[in-house]
């Protein structure tokens, strides 16, 4: 393998927001490399359910400005398609949904109550056992496998570079700073850093004396073969979260993940269970009018958790030129937004757009060494 | 201390319906044998066989390449399963040995703890009719599963009357259901002169018998023999394109990759250049894998030839690419088909002898190259998705997206540079392999072409993995409707962390508070 020269930005793990910074600091004028332990977007940033619908983020209000750019601004598509409809099977569901649409509109963000006819003709293969919904019309959603791609070439077309199949295995520090990041396929000297590595990002900020807790836990989902095109794509509810592609296929996710342990290389593998029996189920009874459409594939993906289920977006004190980076399970949707605060970080020492203060590791500086185990956040390993 | 996390998948997957001692999947000659085998050792077995399989999946091509020349009698059923019981009588030796068998019956998962899950009750596997999914566990698990047609692509290629080995072999001779007259066999080694000995006891025709290679493949002496029932080889010649009208093809055009060509009439063109080893349901379970060109490709590690790299999962048979093809193929798998069992019973047995070995995979790569040299770019590949060969090598999105400027200078040259080819990275971008076929039409020949428009060492190219389900059920079908409620109980769309849904302006607020307690952790999309 041909050792690769350092750049002056180096981003440990090519996922979607490794992808999006290097993407945002290639069009500033960095010289910037993305190093993936195997293929770019191979582990969740391909394997989630496409959401784009993060209210709850102080990033969001960037996002949602950027989706609608993103196919003219990357040059690839993304399949980015707006809005989202969410249905309830029961009262107490409408009543909780109902309460997030008020919730949204607070925020700014407008989201109506639908009735059963008007959630029946945005999404026709919706029961019609449904009590009513909510229309979001703000979010949305965009095919995640063809849109790390397309960061990726939008990186390589700012001068940005990839390097693939390159485990990272630890750093070179020098007067408070991290002066080259040691891979597989060579040392690359750098002059700042961004650690963006999924799960193995914890171990990694671990070597350079930084605490960012974090569990790694596999989610599953399934796909179904093709179902005619509904007028919005987006469709939730009875614990699901999942949407119609424009093929007009449907992949859904939900309901219980399980906690595992993630060594240096990454997931050594990510197993489907019999879990895809309760989603079908409850595809079935969401989208009645498609029970007869056949399953053809499941997909597991491994995503890492922080105790809170919030981001770590941060800048270390020391060493002072690395940024820390994990979306905590819900990062593709967000990708537009988390990428431009990351290079805000890294060229601005802050986020410029938005206040992430709240995302910085200082939160965990009390946090018990046992944390997982008191939340029952540990593997279990049953019979073989 | 140690706490429960309630939306946490642990204790939730149930049990199976109920465990057996010996589990054998495929009651193809290596399953009943080992079934067989199993029985006599005293063990409790449950022998299970998708066969047969419905009009509608037959359609999709599934489990082989049917090419939609099956007649209207597979849509009986009950007539079928009549029928599919007759076709080997062994089945009856293991009925009355005690063998349990479910015929009708597809294996769309398996399921083991291993890396990555933990949670299992017990290993189990996913069966399935037409009406229902359920779980059965295992102490021992033969895999029977054979192998699938190696579908390649020409003009013409898709259409009825195209089709694979083993689909014909299944309607000829499992199904008695082949609605076709005149075949033309492409290839030449023991597959193909296989194949056209079947066609012929049934009183068909074999028009021809096509070679790409300048070399006829399979036995002189069985050669010799189709010859003289007026077979004729055409070596050094590829099929240009096969044309046709509603009902499929009607007739070919076969010559040199430069031309000229001669049109031939048949109803059928029979893919008999190579065989995958079905290896669904062991890389589903985790099991190692190996490229083997000497045994078909991609294939289970095994030792004594029987034991997988799992602990109580066993291969026999064409499934792990060990039996070759003719009348020796038959009685290899059931030598390992039954050494399997014994294996799996602690019992002594011999390894049984692997067929000969050929490099499969030199050979499926040459005709690819002739393949390729004929027909353009407009040639499908992969049909339930419509991706052609331009854009499967352009790494093209499909057709219902734009295609923006900047990707036409992407492609898969600009693609290696980054990195070796990855088929489930090419899958992606172009879909291909992506289809309701679950990629049985096309997953080997996108590697193949891959292999030889980037010029990739024979086999280099890792494996577009397989995932469960592996035959493909309707969302009704696989659901479990009688769900426990401990499942229901702790769901949550998304982990259940109420924390991680608060409004950031939120965050450290009354409100906070308020939101947590009104929706619990599910607030989120």
């Amino acid at each position: 393998m041909t050792p690769s020269k350092g750049a002056s930005v180096v981003i440990v793990g090519g996922g979607v927001t490794g992808l999006s910074a290097g993407w945002q600091l290639a069009r500033a004028g960095c010289d910037v490399v993305v190093v993936d332990k195997g293929v770019i977007g191979y582990e969740a940033s391909s394997r989630n359910g496409g959401g784009a619908s993060h209210y709850h983020s102080p990033l969001f209000a960037e996002e949602q400005r950027m989706w609608p750019l993103m196919d003219e601004l990357l040059g690839y598509p993304t399949e980015y398609r707006r809005e989202r409809v969410i249905v309830a099977l029961t009262d107490a569901q409408l009543t909780h949904y109902h309460y997030m649409a008020a919730m949204f509109n607070e925020l700014g963000y407008t989201a109506e109550h639908l009735d059963v006819k008007q959630a029946l003709e945005m999404a026709p293969l919706v029961s019609d056992r449904i009590l009513g919904g909510i229309h979001l019309k703000f979010g949305g959603q965009a095919n995640p496998q063809r849109t790390v791609q397309a960061y990726g070439w939008a990186m390589q077309d700012h001068g940005g570079r990839l390097l693939q199949n390159a485990q990272v295995s630890g750093f070179e520090t020098a007067g408070g700073k991290v002066t080259a990041v040691v891979t597989s396929r060579g040392t690359l000297g750098c002059d700042a850093l961004v650690i963006a590595a999924g799960p193995q990002t914890e171990g990694l900020a671990a070597q350079l004396g930084a605490f960012a807790p974090m569990a790694p836990a596999r989610a599953e989902m399934i796909v179904t073969e093709p179902a005619p095109l509904m007028p919005i794509g987006g469709v939730d509810g009875n614990g699901l979260y999942g949407r119609q592609t424009l093929r007009g296929n449907l992949a859904y996710g939900g309901g219980p993940h399980e906690w595992i342990e993630v060594g240096e290389a990454g997931p050594s593998a990510r197993p489907t269970t019999p879990l895809m029996r309760n989603l079908a189920r409850r595809v079935a009874e969401l989208l009645p009018k498609a029970e007869h459409l056949r399953v053809i594939r499941s997909w597991a993906g491994v995503i890492e958790t922080t105790p809170d289920g919030r981001p770590i977006l941060d800048r270390l004190k020391a060493p002072d030129n690395v940024v820390l980076a994990s979306m905590s399970g819900v990062g593709f949707g967000l990708s537009p937004a988390s990428g431009h605060a990351i290079c805000d970080l890294v060229l601005e020492g802050r986020c410029t757009f938005t206040d992430i203060d709240k995302f910085g590791i200082d939160r965990f500086a009390d946090l018990p060494a046992d944390w997982r185990l008191s939340r029952g956040w540990t593997p279990v390993s049953g019979p073989v | 201390m140690s706490a429960v996390d309630p939306h946490a998948l642990n204790g939730k997957l149930p049990r199976p319906e109920r465990t057996v001692e010996v589990l054998v999947i495929g009651a193809g000659p290596a399953g009943t044998a080992a079934a067989i085998a199993a029985a006599k050792l005293g063990a409790q077995v449950l022998l299970v066989d998708e066969n047969p399989v419905s009009a509608g999946l037959m359609g999709l091509d599934t489990p082989l390449y049917f090419g939609g020349r099956m007649t209207s009698a597979v849509q009986r059923q009950a007539r079928m399963i009549e029928q599919v019981f007759a076709a080997n009588p062994d089945l009856e030796t293991a009925m009355e040995l005690g063998v349990e068998i479910a015929l009708a019956t597809c294996a769309w998962g398996a399921f083991v703890n291993g890396p990555g899950v933990g949670t299992l009750p017990e290993p189990m596997v996913g069966l399935a009719d037409e009406d229902r999914a359920w779980l059965v566990g295992f102490k021992s698990l033969i895999l029977a599963t054979g192998a699938r047609d190696i579908a390649l692509s020409f003009p013409g290629w898709d259409q009825p009357g195209v089709m694979g080995a083993n689909g014909l072999a299944a309607l000829l001779d499992r199904y008695d259901a082949f609605a076709g007259r005149r075949i033309v066999i492409l290839g030449s080694g023991d597959l193909a002169l296989d194949t056209a000995r079947r066609a012929l006891a049934r009183g068909l025709d074999v028009v021809a018998i096509v070679e790409a290679l300048d070399e006829i493949q399979g036995a002189p002496d069985r050669v010799e023999t189709l010859k003289n029932q007026g077979v004729e080889f055409l070596t050094g010649q590829v099929i240009h394109r096969a044309l046709g009208g509603l009902d499929g093809v009607e007739r070919v055009e076969i010559g040199p990759v430069g031309g000229p060509v001669r049109t031939l009439d048949c109803d059928t063109v029979c893919l008999a250049i190579g065989l995958a080893p079905a290896i669904e349901l062991l890389n589903v379970l985790g099991g190692a894998l190996t490229m083997d060109p000497g045994r078909g490709g991609h294939v289970p590690v095994v030792t004594d030839a029987v034991r997988t790299s799992l602990v109580h999962v066993y291969v026999s048979g064409d499934a792990a690419g060990l039996a070759g093809a003719g009348e020796a193929g038959i009685a290899r798998a059931a030598a390992q088909g039954e050494a399997a069992a014994r294996a799996a019973l602690g019992a002594a047995f011999e390894p049984a002898a692997p067929a000969p070995s050929i490099d499969a995979i030199a050979y499926q790569l040459a005709w690819t190259r002739a393949l390729m040299s004929v027909g353009s770019d407009a040639v499908m590949v992969c049909q339930c998705e419509e991706v052609t060969r331009g854009d499967l090598l352009g790494v093209q999105p499909p057709r219902y997206l734009d295609r923006p400027e900047r990707l036409a200078a992407r492609d898969i040259h600009s693609l290696t540079a980054d990195g070796p080819v990855n088929q489930d990275q090419i899958k992606r971008l172009t879909r291909a392999c992506m289809g309701a076929c679950q990629a049985r039409r096309c997953r080997e020949q996108v590697a193949l072409i891959l292999t030889a428009a980037t010029q990739s060492p024979a086999g280099a190219i890792p494996l577009a993995g397989f995932r469960a389900p592996v035959r493909p059920l309707p969302l009704k079908v696989l659901a479990d409707w009688g769900e426990a409620a401990e499942m229901g109980a702790g769901w949550d769309v998304w982990f259940g962390i109420p924390e991680q849904w608060i409004p950031y302006r939120d965050i450290g607020t009354e409100r906070a508070a308020m939101h947590i307690a009104i929706l619990g952790g599910d607030m989120h999309l």
